[in-house]
């Protein structure tokens, strides 16, 4: 007999004679405790996020790539990895362009394997989309696609996420139901709330563990 | 100065151990500041108590249909598992499950193996299997990181270094790295980030734990703050996720309030840094993550614990280490005393059913019965009620046929003998008073010295009269009103 059919036996027999629980998921539960006008919406987001050194700024949707830069700048970073296939991608390199800035453009435009010691060690930052945020939480909702790979908010010591200001739900179960995440997941889906961090020694709060050591969210607000 | 912790030398059992440990200054120190702290967060991170209430029945229920459906709901993950380009494998042992894992990384001639945190491969005790057989197995949690430098088990299911202060993690990283001693945590943390970043980058495999799996998408889903999670799960070519079954939910949703319930029980945190939801390998077109991911469904005594209606119970358990942290017996002793993998009040009611209780005999009893596990439990598993089963299961005679495994661990006839006699002559009349007589009559006659008891206090001696007697004589003098 395998271990997968002894265990599924061992299980059944331990069930005999009782009788499945039914569903009552009470969705207010999750969801009447976490609602807030739309105007406190970000101001909830912000409030978590800053709480836990994440830098926000509120921008217009056409002139978001100028404080790109402006970070850029006030960090002294040479390089920026980006996805020239998206549209914020392509409006952050012709903005660079340009401005003649001297931020080197990079993209992730190879299997990691190619270029694993670069992606590593010498990518000093990144840009990335998001497909909205979270109130209740202060979280991004990351979906890493052949454009923005997985390691691509994980790796450079600074990450910079794009939010659009109208993609912002309430709460973790709004989202779900709005974006319809049952029907279908992406290989990895990631909820970011921060910079990564430990508590591990003595419970005393670091930044910078194993992930970006500053995360950057620009709130687009439509112009 | 800093010392070692003895405590991590698991010889003798429990009693043995709790001893060393109420005699280490440092080591109280470091638990009490750690637990106050724990406890405040998760305070102030459940300000709303009908909030809170509402959620902790939400969450036991949602466990609770969850294991009503168990099997279905386990096929129903490898199914979509399956579909989404995942291998599932079955282990009932941690033996098996440890083959597997090997089978799996000498399948890709892999050498190097990182781990995020995972309780389940300490139960499996993965990290020596694998040395042994040449793989390197290097934790990546700081936490787990620092622990293992220094050849120690976790003494914390969620902050495994928690014995330790920055003085002793100096020391250590002095000692095994070669680099300078430093009091600031921060330089302490940026020398464990840049030892690691080198190992996920060269890792063969990437081992993780898993928080949810999800069978109606066939997600697995992992929280955590530092990254390594992510870094275990995605930089390495291979991705073998190890997990208790107990761990399946039926629907996307029912993470909703788990997830709530779990990140502000075990941190005080609103949600973890990182929700990494992983719902297959590396596809045609995509640039990084695995290429190929696994799932390990461990059972190891735990469909034996399935089995009990009541003992079910425990696997609720969504590992917040919130009954550990309101512990008073956890505070005061540590987690190493209990010598197992999982420490404290969770601890004593899984254990049994993995290691048997003749190997956690005194497991049970280790509690004062105060209940403030049960209080917390995000998941209302009621512990109390639990360890007192435990507490029946330990002394049960062959005859009784206990549930549990290795059951009647601690049975002694002589004990049972003498708990019949108390018993006979508290439901005799006759035979009280005369005890009593006797009792308060030649009182000067109780031994002085009675066991353990004897040792740290002083022999108990019966009162001159009974309080029968002073009740009978005060109702005769004030007329019975
Ligand atoms: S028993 Fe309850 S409180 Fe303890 S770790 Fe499990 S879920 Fe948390």
């Amino acid at each position: 007999m395998s271990a997968r059919s002894n265990i599924l036996n061992k299980l059944r027999s331990g069930l005999a004679g009782s009788i499945p629980r039914p569903d009552d998921f009470d969705e207010r539960l999750v969801t009447e405790p976490w609602q807030y006008a739309p105007e406190d919406r970000i101001m909830r987001l912000r409030n978590l996020m800053e709480a836990v050194h994440t830098e926000i700024h509120q921008v217009s949707s056409d002139n978001w790539p100028e404080k790109v830069a402006a970070i850029l700048a006030k960090r002294d970073l040479g390089n920026l990895l980006h996805a020239p296939a998206t549209d914020h991608g392509q409006q952050l390199a012709e903005y660079l362009q340009q401005s003649d800035s001297s931020v080197q453009l990079l993209a992730y435009d190879r299997p990691v394997e190619e270029w694993k010691e670069e992606l590593f060690w010498e990518v000093d930052a990144s840009i990335t989309g998001t497909v909205g945020a979270i109130a209740a939480t202060g979280s991004l909702v990351l979906w890493p696609d052949r454009h923005e790979p997985r390691l691509m908010s994980l790796l450079p010591p600074l990450h910079i996420a794009l939010l659009r200001a109208s993609e912002i739900e309430d709460n973790l179960y709004a989202m779900m139901q709005r974006q319809n995440w049952s029907a279908g997941l992406p290989t990895n889906l990631l909820l970011v709330s921060g910079p990564s961090k430990t508590a591990d020694i003595e419970q005393v709060l670091a930044y910078g563990a194993h992930g970006p050591k500053e995360l950057v969210v620009l709130i687009l607000e439509d112009a | 100065m800093s010392q070692r912790i003895p405590v991590t030398e698991l010889t003798g059992g429990f009693r043995d151990r709790a001893e060393i440990a109420l005699a280490d200054g440092q080591l109280r120190t470091n638990f009490r500041t750690a637990m106050d702290s724990l406890m405040k967060k998760r305070a102030d991170a459940f300000p709303d108590e009908e909030e809170r209430e509402g959620l902790r029945e939400l969450g036991n229920r949602t466990k609770a249909r969850a294991l009503s459906r168990l099997p279905d709901l386990l096929e129903q993950l490898e199914a979509k598992l399956t579909d989404n380009g995942v291998k599932v494998h079955w282990a009932e042992t941690t033996e098996q499950a440890n083959e597997i894992v090997h089978g799996i990384i000498r399948a890709r001639q892999g050498s190097r193996v990182v781990k995020g945190k995972s309780m389940v491969s300490e139960e499996m005790e993965m990290n020596d299997y694998l040395a042994e057989r040449g793989v390197e197995c290097l934790e990546s949690d700081m936490g787990e990181y620092i622990v293992q430098l220094d050849g120690e088990k976790p003494s914390h299911i969620i902050m495994p270094a928690i014995h330790k202060n920055r003085r002793q993690v100096s020391k250590l990283f002095h000692d095994k790295l070669g680099v300078e001693e430093t009091d600031d945590v921060n330089e302490l943390i940026q020398i464990g980030r840049r030892t690691l970043r080198r190992k996920f980058m060269e890792a063969d495999v990437g081992v993780s734990g898993v928080n949810f799996a999800i069978a109606e998408t066939g997600t697995l889903l992992l929280v955590e703050n530092e990254g390594n999670g992510r870094m275990s799960t995605t930089a390495p070519p291979v991705h073998i996720a190890v997990t208790g079954l107990e761990k399946v939910v039926e629907n996307l949703r029912d993470v909703v309030p788990l997830l709530s319930l779990l990140t502000r029980s075990a941190l005080g945190q609103p949600i973890t840094t990182y929700v990494n939801m992983i719902s297959g390998p590396r596809k045609a077109d995509e640039l990084d993550g695995p290429e190929e991911v696994h799932l390990v469904l461990l059972d190891n005594g735990r469909s034996g614990a399935f089995a009990d209606a009541q003992m079910r119970q425990t696997l609720n358990c969504i590992r917040c280490g919130a009954c550990m942290n309101h512990c008073p017996v956890y505070t005061r002793v540590g987690g190493h005393t209990y010598g197992e993998v999982y420490p404290g009040p969770i601890g004593k009611i899984v254990t049994p059913h993995m290691v048997g209780l003749h190997q956690v005999p005194d497991h049970p009893s280790a509690s004062s019965l105060c209940g403030a596990c049960g209080d917390v439990c995000p998941v209302k598993i009621p512990i109390p009620e639990l360890l007192q089963r435990l507490r029946q299961e330990n002394v049960k005679s062959p005859a009784e046929g206990a549930k549990v495994k290795d059951g009647g661990a601690k049975y002694s006839r002589k004990e049972r003998l003498v708990w019949r006699f108390w018993r006979t002559l508290n439901s005799s009349p006759v035979l009280y008073r005369l005890f009593l007589w006797g009792a308060t009559r030649f009182r000067k006659l109780t031994p002085k010295n009675v066991g353990p008891w004897t040792e740290n206090h002083t022999a108990p001696v019966p009162a001159k009269r009974s309080l029968h007697d002073l009740a009978r004589e005060h109702l005769a003098r004030n007329g019975g009103q």
